[in-house]
């Protein structure tokens, strides 16, 4: 949790710009991320925050800069001075050091909750079964569903579902963790289990971006909390300034609609 | 407003003793009184029925008796047995082309989809009887067929007349009909899977086949079953056509025997209870494929109950 700044960083994004047609999303953004670090990302919406996300896994493609994850570049390849875009196959092997979790779970419904978790590693990573069962199980118990292992995802609570896309995250040993909203489409009596599994990660020392809307989350478990606006970083640093202290006026403004 | 009115006159119920009126009052003891309206169709619906079968059953220009006896005839269940491989064929090679064709429509590549376009286009949009006639004289049209560089040598050749026989004619023709229907039903199944779906295997590092094999296509397979299995069904009735090209099918074989007796109806009779009961086994087939990919499906909801949930396995394929 305690992150030095000496360390290379494990996540680089430099003036990143992403339009979408002539609707400007993201204008510049620059971030370095530590390993370990527990960063939340904070903004009204529409303020190209779930879209940084997407672009750091290039779910999106970015129009200007570059993103750089444990050294390589997301999606491009430097080839002398000639910048190459890579393919579909290379592409695939840069996300697979990624895990996600997504608003709306996105767990896949004709697959047991066991064998949502154990997909990815066996598929993508070659991990043996047995090994990706064995995995796959201790990370099922440990978000509290050890009961669940053959249920399908359409017979669990919304909470259960989000808890199990997280472990199928954790699954791949990511090296970093990327959360999108993930509370956003919760009942509000379900949030807290979800966030709760969050935080616990938090402190495992897992490297985390989470773009949320819990400003409690934020304030108990990052290290770092960032605040979006019409595609910039408006501010950003310690959760107790950020929070408690804002320079600038309109994170002042965000934090007294959304508290 | 009369009745609003009376009804708010009444709004204090009667003191009855209560405990007693609210046992009586709990549904789970309430009957079902049958309606009669109900019954007294079944029973005119039945009496119309059973007295059809009666005059089906004793119209001698049935001929029942010719029936039975051609019923297991050799003749034909040669053709049976060539109906049904034929469809299979046929229906086999359709989805194995009809998929790539239905994943390259909806690629974003211009020159795939364009190929695909114009491939279902040309196939769904001509008649099959006229597409059979077609393959079955393609001598007619290319005397020879070679494998050439385009514009170039030729690396091999064949005469057409060697290579289409009636049954390469009949497989040919029904196997890129099939293809073209299938096409159009598979992509529809794959457009209406979620696109999330897709999304997150390709951010959990899957190729895009992975992705689409594994992810996209077994829950596509939940709208693609119902419309395949009619498309079956109307090809195992549409093989009846290469009759047209002498290709010997169950209702080639039919014809063919009452060519020589005579007994047209009571053997068209022979073909039509065949085709029920292939349809029939089909259907049968068809529902049990359709509940194994409706698994994960079930709405019941059972948070609390792991024993439930441990029941629900997957329906044997």
């Amino acid at each position: 949790m305690t992150a030095t700044t000496a360390q290379a960083p494990i996540l680089r994004a430099r003036n990143v710009h992403k339009a979408f047609g002539s609707n400007e999303v993201l204008k510049g953004i620059d971030m370095d991320i530590v390993p370990s670090e527990v960063v939340a990302i904070l903004g009204p919406s529409g303020s190209g925050k779930s879209t940084l996300l997407r672009c750091i896994n290039r779910l999106e493609e970015i129009n200007k800069g570059f993103i750089e994850v444990d050294g390589e570049q997301i999606g491009y390849k430097l080839q002398g001075d000639r910048l190459v875009a890579l393919g579909s196959a290379a592409i695939a092997r840069q996300r697979s050091k990624m895990g996600m979790v997504f608003q709306s779970f996105n767990l896949f419904p004709h697959m047991t909750v066991l064998q949502n978790v154990i997909e990815a590693p066996m598929g993508v990573h070659g991990v043996k079964r047995r090994d990706a069962v064995e995995l796959a199980t201790s990370l099922i118990e440990k978000v509290g569903l050890a009961d669940k292992l053959n249920a399908y995802p359409r017979q669990l609570s919304g909470g259960q579902q989000q808890r199990v896309a997280i472990a199928r995250a954790l699954a791949v040993k990511p090296k970093i963790l990327l959360f999108d909203e993930p509370t956003s489409a919760l009942d509000p009596e379900l949030v807290g289990e979800v966030l709760a599994t969050m935080k616990d990660l938090a402190r495992q020392g897992l490297t985390m971006i989470v773009v949320t809307h819990e400003i409690g989350f934020a304030k108990e478990a990052a290290d770092r909390v960032i605040f979006m606006d019409g595609g910039h970083i408006v501010e950003q640093g310690k959760p107790e300034e950020i929070l408690v202290n804002p320079q600038r006026e309109r994170t002042r403004e965000f934090l007294r609609r959304v508290l | 407003m009369v009745d609003v009115s009376s009804s708010q006159s009444h709004s204090r119920p009667e003191a009855l003793p209560d405990r007693q009126s609210d046992d009586l009052r709990d549904v789970a003891r309430a009957h079902r009184p049958i309606p009669k309206g109900k019954v007294l169709l079944w029973v005119v619906v039945l009496l119309f029925a059973a007295d059809f079968a009666r005059a089906v059953g004793t119209n001698e220009n049935f001929g029942w008796p010719v029936v039975a006896e051609f019923f297991f005839n050799r003749t034909v269940l040669e053709g049976l047995w060539v109906t049904i491989w034929l469809a299979v064929v046929s229906m086999v090679l359709g989805v194995m082309l009809g998929l790539p064709l239905a994943i390259a429509r909806m690629s974003n590549d211009p020159l795939a989809k364009s190929i695909s376009g114009l491939f279902v286009w040309f196939f769904r949009g001509t008649p099959l009887l006229v597409q059979l006639i077609l393959w079955y004289n393609l001598s007619f049209l290319f005397p020879e067929i070679s494998l050439s560089i385009p514009f170039g040598p030729s690396l091999a050749a064949w005469s057409a007349n060697d290579l289409i026989t009636p049954i390469t004619a009949a497989i040919i023709g029904l196997a890129l009909n099939e293809a073209a229907y299938m096409a159009e039903i598979i992509r529809g199944g794959l457009l209406s899977v979620e696109r999330g779906q897709k999304e997150t295997a390709e951010a959990f590092g899957m190729k895009p086949m992975r992705a689409l094999w594994r992810v996209v296509i077994p829950q596509a397979m939940r709208s693609i079953v119902p419309p395949s299995g009619n498309q079956f069904i109307s090809m195992i009735k549409a093989t009846s056509l290469v009759s047209v090209i002498a290709m010997a099918d169950l209702l080639y074989s039919v014809q063919s025997i009452y060519n020589r007796n005579f007994e047209v109806i009571p053997l068209l009779m022979v073909a039509v209870i065949w085709y029920l009961l292939i349809v029939s086994v089909l259907s049968a087939i068809q529902s049990r494929i359709e509940r194994y990919y409706a698994r994960g499906d079930q709405q019941r909801v059972v948070f609390d109950n792991p024993e439930t949930v441990t029941t629900q396995e997957e329906a044997p394929l």
